[in-house]
């Protein structure tokens, strides 16, 4: 029998703004850079934790869009230690992996950095909301065309299902050039919101 | 929940281009390791596939100059899988494709730069074979292969399809040596797991691929028994000195298969001869009550794979198991982890019914999936 989802909380961000659970929480200036962006909202918002300005644009972004979840979500942190984290995105790491490629590029001007390498790898988004939250639970970063709440959907459910995971961190996570694109959603078996692939969609569409 | 089984399997690398040719140069204790010149800015030991002989192989699938190196690996390993394979692509058959940097030497190669994006490399594989589903692509660093297996399982387990063909692969690139070079991770000699004069990792590449399914119709099926896929929370670029993860993995994987640490016959661990990677998993290991088991680490042969690891030495842990021989840890001569382990000195035969692989990973990931021979 398969167990019914519910939704605790979502978040998104893009195009300068931040909304959480479908409300406005900040609309910035547009002609602000994403790290300038990311960091008028870290100072405004009070997150004290200086391991976010060592982080790349990607981590960054996810980083951002967990803080707001699981502040809305308002959860026991012994809960939470066991929340699966199920992200995906289209750029993988491009974003990181183009700085890499620019310190190797020229045999002359040689100058790799593992600061900069370290974060050739999408999933250390997961790692470093990991250690925020101290989770310990299920990992898996996806990549595709576009985003594809059936996947996600089909995976969190076999982590609830199969018993690894009682909350499933969800979504999307893309930055790329100088776009970015985050939509996350916190999903358990029980929760305020009824849960569907299809209500996902429709506020990923619409929101 | 369905029952899963692995079957069909073809590992590409520089020690052949089919799973038979490999297990028997690692029965033979040949390493695909040597000494290259021309991939950096100074001499490493690395794993590299012949260009030529890759070509020659795939010519009769297609034209060399079309696909990058990275696709070829993964075509030709998946052809040749999928022929062997008990079942044919249907709607209900998923594609799994890990990789962690995937084509990434498109940024700087005669290929479009587009091309380094995952999503083309998935189309190129999905086209060529004609799938009918969306690739499901996995790029969760050095977990990526073991957790694309466990992927696999979870949703043909849940009844989201009836089976899948899973392939992981990655390249040597200057991208990812420079990296590890930075890293100062890389050893000076072939790379030595668990040994005392271990230095370092040996970078390698290779494609693997698995046939996946919820039928038993192969002949030398073997069933997907438990997994677990969890994160240290302590370091994005170093192992967990407790080996948290890791732990916290094999424990989800040994309760989901309902087994006691000792009926585990075999170990094929992660180990890639960094000091602080083997130390780990020392500690992880012992912390599960598993440090008696027999346990190698196939780095030796083929260095790090990347996100074709996990999938790879799956591959040579199901030889294993069908030819009852645990296989020499090559590179390994005296312990150098604080915690004892039972590494494989010799290849020797004997009975084994059930195997364990882990893999860990930047970002704090780790996998531990396990895996039981089927008796008819």
């Amino acid at each position: 029998m398969k167990k019914n989802l519910n939704t605790i909380a979502y978040c998104r961000i893009k195009n300068h703004t931040i909304s959480v659970n479908g409300k406005l929480l900040y609309t910035k200036d547009s002609q602000l850079t994403f790290p300038e962006f990311a960091k008028q909202v870290y100072k405004e918002k009070n997150i004290a934790y200086p391991k976010f300005f060592k982080m790349d644009n990607l981590s960054k972004l996810g980083f951002l869009a967990s803080e707001f979840i699981f502040e809305a979500a308002k959860l026991d942190s012994d809960i939470i230690k066991n929340t699966g984290i199920v992200l995906s995105n289209r750029a993988s790491s491009l974003d990181t992996d183009r700085k890499h490629q620019e310190t190797i590029n020229d045999k002359n001007n040689y100058y790799p950095s593992p600061a900069v390498f370290v974060y050739t790898l999408a999933n250390i988004m997961i790692g470093e909301i990991s250690i925020r939250h101290q989770i310990k639970g299920e990992n898996v970063f996806f990549v595709a065309e576009q985003f594809n709440e059936i996947l996600l959907e089909q995976y969190a459910s076999s982590l609830i299902q199969n018993k690894k995971s009682d909350l499933v961190l969800c979504g999307w996570v893309d930055i790329d050039k100088d776009k970015y694109d985050a939509f996350m959603y916190l999903v358990a078996e029980e929760g305020p919101q009824k849960y569907s692939k299809e209500i996902i969609k429709k506020i990923y569409t619409e929101d | 929940m369905k029952d899963v089984f692995i079957s069909s399997n073809t590992i590409v690398s520089p020690l052949g281009f089919n799973s038979e040719t490999n297990v028997l140069e690692i029965s033979k204790a040949h390493s695909g390791i040597t000494l290259h010149k021309d991939i950096s800015t100074m001499p490493c030991y690395a794993a590299i596939i012949d260009n030529k002989k890759l070509d020659k192989a795939f010519y009769t699938l297609g034209n060399p100059k079309a696909y990058t190196k990275l696709e070829k690996m993964m075509i030709l390993s998946l052809q040749d899988t999928i022929s062997q394979s008990s079942f044919t692509i249907t709607d209900k058959t998923a594609l799994i494709i890990a990789t962690t940097k995937g084509n990434i030497d498109a940024l700087n190669n005669n290929f479009k730069p587009e091309r380094a994006y995952l999503p083309a490399l998935s189309e190129k594989i999905k086209t060529f074979f004609n799938f009918k589903t969306e690739p499901i692509i996995i790029s969760n660093a050095c977990v990526s292969g073991i957790l694309a297996i466990a992927t696999a399982k979870r949703l043909i387990q849940n009844d989201y399809y009836d089976n899948a063909f899973v392939v992981g692969g990655d390249i040597v690139s200057e991208f990812t040596i420079s990296g590890f070079q930075s890293f100062q991770a890389i050893s000076e000699t072939p790379c030595k797991p668990f040994s005392k004069h271990r230095t370092g990792i040996s970078i390698g590449e290779a494609a693997a691929s698995v046939a996946i399914s919820n039928q038993n119709k192969a002949k030398e099926a073997i069933q997907i028994i438990g997994d677990g896929s969890c994160n240290d929370a302590n370091h994005i670029s170093g192992p967990s000195r407790t080996g948290e993860g890791l732990y916290l993995s094999m424990l989800s994987a040994l309760k989901e298969a309902k087994i006691q640490p000792e009926e585990i016959n075999y170990i094929s661990a992660h180990g890639t001869a960094t000091a602080f990677n083997d130390e780990m998993e020392a500690i992880a290991f012992n912390r599960a009550k598993l440090e008696h088991i027999p346990l190698n680490s196939l780095k030796g042969y083929y260095g790090h794979t990347l996100g074709a690891s996990g999938l790879l030495e799956t591959i040579i842990g199901m030889h294993s198991l069908k030819n009852n021989t645990l296989y020499e840890s090559l590179g390994f001569d005296e312990l150098g982890v604080s915690m004892p382990l039972n590494i494989i000195k010799n290849t020797t035969k004997k009975t084994i019914n059930t195997f364990l692989k882990t893999a860990s990973g930047f970002g704090g990931c780790n996998t531990a999936v396990i895996f039981k021979k089927v008796t008819h």
